[in-house]
């Protein structure tokens, strides 16, 4: 948990709309979103396959442009902000990316790639100075110095993925967003990266917002956990409660839907979420989540939940009181 | 944090590598053999063009009334035109317009279609439309007959050569660093640049030109021998470089009504086409393979 409350990044309304180039037909990636990030913890954000996780990570470091909300960066609205106005707040952002295949362009030197940054932003004074606080940088992460002249397809998944998180903290950043950085790489070295980010988490003070689907990653990483459905966010809260007693019924189903090691409960009832995930062209009324919630009420059709407190929690669920729900 | 001693030590290493490119050149020419020989025909032919003065025989429009159609002998290698000149003298004197007309407007039409293909790619929109639309209008238009069309209206002369050959190539080139560029820009590692804050200009200079390089150098291979094949075809034609200046388009064409009496009049001038066309296009394959960094130390 972070220990010290200093909101480090915080959305207010975020939406991102994107056209389909048909007139008139929007889909809905995000929104409404309110999220707040503390400066030193790990927010992870999960949800599956297109609700919208990747698109809220990059909108709230102004990777794409928000189409309606703020974003509040250090209490400023980086939203609001014209390029030259936020360039020098965009090193403060940085991101790692899920594909260590793509990220890393084929044609530069490990030593050009982390340097990147440093040079972009005339971080050090000369050639030679550049070199050693790259070497500095590969030695954090783990990557041989005498690799400084090798191309990244002389390197292993997880090697190109220390490469791209080198390149990430080159700038001490306050936040990086990590866009699902273990999903493509093998689960012997998911890991070994995981551990990594966060002995760098540590070590440098980093705040982590952490896009994943794998719910036993996530356990292993997040302090906090912010639960999307269709581009709407249904729970967010501390990990061993949402683990205990998910709140929202869709966080339920997700935790349900983990395969578990265990023989004895391989005949255990599964909850199957019925039906198909709305089309994000076309929402349903009131909340998202309805058309396939066994718990629906007609309030769930005319009214969207909004995120509201419970407890220590946030959930956006008319009926979270009153549900009993297992993890 | 690294320790200084090793830190130096592998400053020093890298220094140490340098040795070892050299090695790495010499492998990748074991590799590629036919490319290397290519390579030393093109830089002889160079050499020859630069030199044709010190190395022809005879002047380039230096008549012998007394020697006129000669075949081949010791005094003359490629024999004598209609006018008493030394063939041999006016391939290496016309190797010097036929190479610079090859590979000039090579190089102009590749900067002009890299410039344009980058900007159509990358920002797209009215930009990308207006730009790739030109570039269809010259496209649909036979290169050929684009360039007779500039050097009629523009007269007949060797520098008008230069700007129609120019005029011609760039169209194809702009399509295909556009579609590169396309491909590129959606990659992730253009994207880690943009979240890092690279400007526009340095992502399309340090990743997607430098991505781009492969095809370029297919491109330019193919443009510099048809280039040649276009500077021929127009002097043969008669409105590409004009008499006395030699070019071997142009040697052909005076050499054409001797075909069947004396054959090796346009013989000489077209193996000299021929040599130079196989030569640049088996040095673009060579430098295509050197230039993949997926092939590189394999």
């Amino acid at each position: 948990m972070a220990e010290a409350n200093e909101i480090l990044l915080q959305a207010k309304g975020l939406t991102k709309v994107f056209s389909t180039g048909r007139k008139g037909q929007v889909v809905h990636a995000v929104s409404q979103v309110d999220l707040t990030i503390y400066r030193g913890e790990t927010l992870a954000l999960v949800g599956e396959s297109g609700c919208g996780k990747s698109t809220l990570g990059r909108t709230l470091i102004r990777m794409l442009p928000a189409t309606a909300g703020q974003v509040l960066f250090c209490g400023q609205d980086i939203t609001a902000m014209n390029d030259k106005q936020f360039r020098p707040l965009r090193r403060r952002l940085q991101m790692v990316f899920q594909d260590p295949y793509a990220s890393l362009d084929p044609r530069m030197k490990v030593r050009d790639i982390i340097a990147e940054p440093l040079d972009t932003y005339r971080v050090c004074p000369s050639r030679d100075e550049t070199t050693r606080r790259v070497l500095e940088l590969m030695q954090a992460v783990g990557i041989p110095a005498e690799f400084l002249n090798r191309y990244p397809h002389q390197f292993s998944g997880g090697q190109r993925q220390r490469i791209g998180i080198a390149r990430a903290i080159a700038l001490q950043p306050d936040l990086i967003v990590c866009d699902e950085p273990v999903s493509a790489l093998d689960v012997s070295v998911q890991s070994q990266v995981l551990n990594l980010l966060k002995d760098l988490q540590q070590q440098f003070g980093l705040t982590y917002l952490f896009i994943g689907h794998d719910l036993s990653v996530i356990n292993f990483i997040a302090d906090r956990v912010c639960v999307m459905f269709l581009g709407t966010v249904c729970e967010i809260s501390p990990k061993e409660e949402l683990y205990a007693r998910p709140l929202h019924p869709y966080t339920s189903f997700l935790l349900d839907a983990i395969p578990k090691a265990d023989p004895h409960q391989r005949d255990r009832h599964r909850q199957v979420l019925a039906g198909e995930v709305p089309s994000p062209l076309d929402l349903p009324s009131g909340c998202c989540f309805r058309t396939r919630c066994p718990y629906a009420t007609d309030r769930c059709a005319a009214e969207r939940p909004a995120l509201r407190p419970v407890g220590d929690r946030l959930v956006a669920c008319h009926r979270a009181e009153e549900l009993q729900l297992g993890g | 944090m690294a320790d200084p001693q090793t830190l130096n030590e592998t400053l020093q290493s890298q220094i140490g590598e340098q040795d070892g490119a050299r090695e790495k050149l010499l492998r990748l020419c074991r590799q590629n053999k036919l490319a290397v020989v290519s390579a030393v025909v093109i830089l002889l032919i160079l050499l020859m063009a630069v030199f044709a003065p010190l190395i022809a025989p005879y002047g380039e429009a230096e008549q012998d009334a007394l020697n006129r159609l000669q075949p081949p002998s010791a005094e003359h290698w490629f024999g004598t035109d209609e006018l008493g000149r030394d063939v041999f003298s006016r391939v290496l004197y016309g190797s010097r317009l036929s190479l610079a007309i090859g590979i000039l407007p090579s190089i102009v039409s590749l900067a002009i279609g890299i410039l344009a293909g980058l900007l159509a790619g990358y920002f797209g929109g009215w930009l990308d439309y207006i730009i790739m639309r030109i570039a269809d209008v010259m496209l649909s238009i036979p290169s050929l007959l684009l360039a007779m069309v500039v050097m009629y209206t523009l007269g007949s002369s060797t520098v008008n050569l230069f700007v129609a050959l120019s005029m011609v190539g760039w169209a194809s080139v702009a399509r295909v660093v556009r579609s590169q560029t396309l491909s590129i820009k959606e990659s992730e590692y253009v994207e880690a640049a943009r979240s890092i804050g690279v400007s526009r200009w340095t992502i399309m200079r340090r990743h997607i030109l430098p991505n781009c390089i492969p095809s370029l150098i297919v491109l330019f291979t193919l443009n510099v021998p048809s280039a040649i094949l276009s500077e021929s075809s127009l002097s043969f034609l008669g409105i590409g470089a004009q008499p006395p200046a030699a070019s071997w388009g142009l040697i052909v064409n005076q050499a054409k009504q001797f075909l069947f009496t004396q054959p090796w009049l346009c013989l000489a001038p077209c193996v000299a086409i021929m040599i130079v066309v196989l030569a640049f296009n088996f040095l673009g394959d060579g430098l295509r393979d050197v230039l993949d960094p997926y092939r590189k130390n394999q």
